[in-house]
C-alpha cells in the first residue's frame, strides 16, 4: 500500500476519482518501481565506485599513505607541506595562467566565428566540420607530439616567421614560451564551444533583429542587446565546462616536456605534478591532499561563476 | 541544475530554416565573399598542421623541416614500413590492442547508461530524483579526486596491467554525461509507446529492449562515436595502469617513439601519428551528423 501513496499523480488520482481499475493497475506499478531500481543497478554499482573513492581520498588526504605501508594519520601535515613546496606553487601557476589565457580566447574566437557562421552562408556544414573537427584531436598524444615539431627550433613556425626575417626563439625549449604553445594548442580546439554557441544561437528568434533594425539599431547594438543576453546562459555553460577542463590538462603537458613538466617546470600542470606526486613518488597522502585542493578550487570558482551569473546570465523564462 | 537544455533537434532545425532565407540575403554579394575569403583562410590554418603532418609523413626525413610546402618533392613510404616495425611489436598490435579497449567500452557505455537512462526518463521508483541530482552532480566531479583510490581498488583486485580497469567502469554507468544525453532523447518520445507495448504485454525490460533502444539510434550512435574518440585518445588512464609494452595501447605506443628521438625517426613517427588519427578523422567524417547534433545538446567535448 505504501506503494501507491508514493506513486505518480496518474495513480492517486484514479484513487481519489475510485476507478474500479485501481487495484490491478497497483501490480505493474510495484513492479515497476522494482524495475526501475533493477535498470538502475549498473548506475548503483559504478556509483559506490564512485562515492567509495570519493570519501577514501578525503581520508588519505590526512595520511601519509605510500602504497606499501599502512597509512599513518597525519593531520593537516600534508596541507601545511603543499604551502610550503615550490613546485606544487609552481604547477597552480602554470595551471592558472594556462586558463585564464587559453579560455578567454577560445570562447572569444568560437563565438566570433559562430557568429560568422551564423548569418546563412552556403556551405555552413563543411566550415563547422572542419573547425570542429581539430577539437576531437587536441588531445591526442599525435598532435601533442605534431605541436612539439610545429613549434620546434627549425619547425614549421619559425620557418613561417623566418619568411619574414624573423629569428623565432626556441619555443618548446624556452621556458618562456613553453606554455604558450599549449595555449595556442588549447584555442586551436576552439570547434566544440563554436557548435554549442552555434546551436544556441540559431534559437535567437529572428523577429528581435527585425524590430531592433525597424528602430534603427546598429549591427554592434544588436549583438550587445540582443544576441549576447540571450545566449549568456550559452556563453556561462561554455565557461564553466571550459573551466573545468582546463584545470585538469595533463596529456598536453606531460607530452609536450616528456613526463617531466619542463623546460624549468613550465608545463608543470597541476595534474602532471600530482602523477608524479602519486604515481612515481607513491606520495600517495600527499597525492590525494592535491586532489582535494584542485577539487576545491575547481568548485570555488565554479561557485563564483554561479553567483557571478545572475548579474550577467539571462534566462528567457 | 540542468546548465544547458536546448530544445530537441527537429525544433532547431525549423528555426534554422526560418532563420536562413532572410539572413541568406543580408549583405551585398562583396560581403559574403569576403566571409567566405576569411572564413576560408581561417580554416586552412586550422587545417595546415594536419596536412602538414600527413604530407610530412611521405617525406624523407631529411626533407620534412626544409619544406615548409605541403606537397612532397620525393614520395617516401618508406615511414610507414619503418614505423611499423619501429617499436617491440609491430605497430598493427597496438592498434588492436586500443581496438579491444574501445570496442567493449562502447558496449559497455551503451548498454549501462541506456539502462540508467531508461529508469530515469521512464520510470517512477522512490528516489529518482535524489539519484538524478547525484548523477548530475557527478557530471561535474573531477576524475582526478577518484584517482588514488580507485589505482588502489585495482592493484588490490590485482587488474594492474590488464585492460579492465579501463573497461569495467564502463560497464558501471560511471559516464553521466551518456547518461544525460540519452535521458534527454528519451524523455522526447511519446509515453503512449510504452503503455502500447505493456498492454501487448511486454515487461519494463522488453519495452526497453525492443521498443525504446531501437528508437534511440541516434543516441547510442552519438554515445558510441564519443566513446570511440575519448577511448581512442585516452592517454592517462593506459599511463597509469598498462606497464607491459606488449598491451600498450595506441597513444602510449607513440609516446615510445618519442622516447626513442632522434632526427631519423621523425619521418617514421609522423607516418603512425596518422595511422593514430587516422581513425578519428574517419569516424568524424561518417557519424559527423550525431557528433553534432550530441555536442549541441549536452556540449560534450
Amino acid at each position: 500500500m505504501s506503494v501507491l501513496t508514493k506513486a505518480a499523480p496518474g495513480a492517486a488520482a484514479e484513487l481519489a476519482t475510485g476507478h474500479p481499475g485501481k487495484r490491478r493497475r497497483s501490480t505493474p506499478r510495484r513492479r515497476n518501481q522494482r524495475s526501475g531500481y533493477l535498470f538502475l543497478l549498473p548506475w548503483f554499482l559504478g556509483m559506490l565506485f564512485t562515492i567509495i573513492p570519493f570519501f577514501a581520498s578525503l581520508y588519505l588526504a590526512f595520511t601519509d599513505y605510500n602504497l606499501f605501508t599502512e597509512p599513518n594519520f597525519v593531520g593537516l601535515a600534508n596541507f601545511q607541506a603543499m604551502f610550503e613546496d615550490p613546485r606544487l606553487l609552481q604547477s597552480l601557476k602554470v595551471t592558472f595562467i594556462y586558463t585564464f589565457v587559453s579560455v578567454p580566447i577560445s570562447l572569444a574566437v568560437a563565438l566570433g566565428v559562430a557568429l560568422v557562421l551564423n548569418r546563412g552562408l552556403q556551405g555552413l556544414a563543411i566550415y563547422r566540420s572542419v573547425y570542429y573537427l581539430p577539437s576531437l584531436l587536441g588531445g591526442s598524444v599525435a598532435i601533442v607530439m605534431l605541436w612539439r615539431y610545429i613549434f620546434g627550433n627549425d619547425g614549421i613556425v619559425n620557418g613561417f616567421l623566418g619568411i619574414f626575417g624573423i629569428q623565432g626563439p626556441a619555443w618548446v625549449t624556452d621556458p618562456e614560451f613553453a606554455l604558450s604553445t599549449l595555449v595556442v594548442l588549447n584555442v586551436w580546439t576552439f570547434g566544440s564551444p563554436m557548435v554549442i554557441f552555434l546551436a544556441g544561437l540559431r534559437q535567437v528568434p529572428t523577429m528581435y533583429y527585425e524590430a531592433a533594425s525597424i528602430d534603427g539599431a546598429s549591427q554592434w547594438r544588436k549583438f550587445r542587446s540582443i544576441t549576447i543576453p540571450l545566449i549568456s546562459p550559452i556563453i556561462f555553460f561554455n565557461l564553466i565546462m571550459q573551466l573545468i577542463g582546463s584545470f585538469q590538462t595533463f596529456t598536453q603537458g606531460y607530452v609536450m616536456s616528456g613526463g617531466t613538466g619542463g623546460p624549468a617546470d613550465s608545463t608543470l600542470f597541476y595534474n602532471l605534478y600530482l602523477y608524479q606526486k602519486g604515481f612515481t613518488e607513491f606520495e600517495m597522502g600527499y597525492a590525494s591532499a592535491m586532489a582535494w585542493l584542485l577539487l576545491m578550487i575547481i568548485a570555488i570558482f565554479t561557485a563564483i561563476n554561479f553567483i557571478a551569473s545572475k548579474f550577467w546570465v539571462f534566462y528567457d523564462n | 541544475m540542468a546548465l544547458l537544455e536546448l530544445p530537441p533537434k527537429r525544433k532547431q532545425e525549423k528555426a534554422a530554416k526560418q532563420a536562413d532565407p532572410e539572413d541568406a540575403l543580408s549583405g551585398t554579394k562583396a560581403t559574403r565573399f569576403s566571409r567566405h575569403l576569411i572564413l576560408c583562410l581561417v580554416g586552412l590554418v586550422m587545417l595546415y598542421p594536419l596536412l602538414w603532418l600527413i604530407s610530412s609523413s611521405f617525406k624523407p626525413s631529411n626533407d620534412i623541416f626544409r619544406q615548409l610546402g605541403l606537397w612532397p618533392e620525393n614520395w617516401d613510404f618508406s615511414n610507414y614500413e619503418q614505423g611499423w616495425t619501429a617499436l617491440n611489436q609491430p605497430f598493427h598490435v597496438y592498434l588492436i590492442n586500443s581496438m579491444i579497449v574501445v570496442v567493449l567500452s562502447i558496449v559497455g557505455n551503451i548498454f549501462s547508461c541506456a539502462l540508467a537512462a531508461y529508469a530515469f526518463a521512464r520510470m517512477e521508483f522512490t528516489g529518482r530524483k535524489l539519484f538524478f541530482t547525484l548523477m548530475l552532480g557527478t557530471l561535474m566531479l573531477p576524475g582526478h579526486v577518484l584517482l588514488v583510490p580507485q589505482y588502489i581498488i585495482f592493484s588490490q583486485l590485482g587488474w594492474l596491467d590488464t585492460y579492465l580497469p579501463l573497461i569495467v567502469p564502463n560497464f558501471m554507468a560511471t559516464n553521466a554525461f551518456f547518461i544525460f544525453l540519452m535521458v534527454q532523447f528519451m524523455k522526447a518520445l511519446p509515453k503512449e509507446l510504452d503503455d502500447a507495448a505493456q498492454i501487448d504485454g511486454c515487461g519494463p525490460f522488453r519495452t526497453f529492449l525492443r521498443v525504446i533502444m531501437p528508437l534511440c539510434v541516434p543516441a547510442m550512435a552519438t554515445t558510441a562515436i564519443f566513446t570511440f574518440i575519448s577511448t581512442w585518445n585516452e592517454f592517462f588512464g593506459p599511463l597509469l595502469y598498462i606497464q607491459n609494452q606488449d598491451l600498450y595501447t595506441v597513444p602510449l605506443a607513440l609516446r615510445a617513439f618519442m622516447d626513442s628521438e632522434g632526427q631519423s625517426m621523425w619521418g617514421p613517427m609522423f607516418a603512425m601519428s596518422v595511422v593514430s588519427i587516422a581513425p578519428i578523422i574517419g569516424f568524424f567524417i561518417a557519424g559527423q551528423k550525431y557528433l553534432i547534433n550530441g555536442i549541441a545538446t549536452t556540449g560534450l567535448k
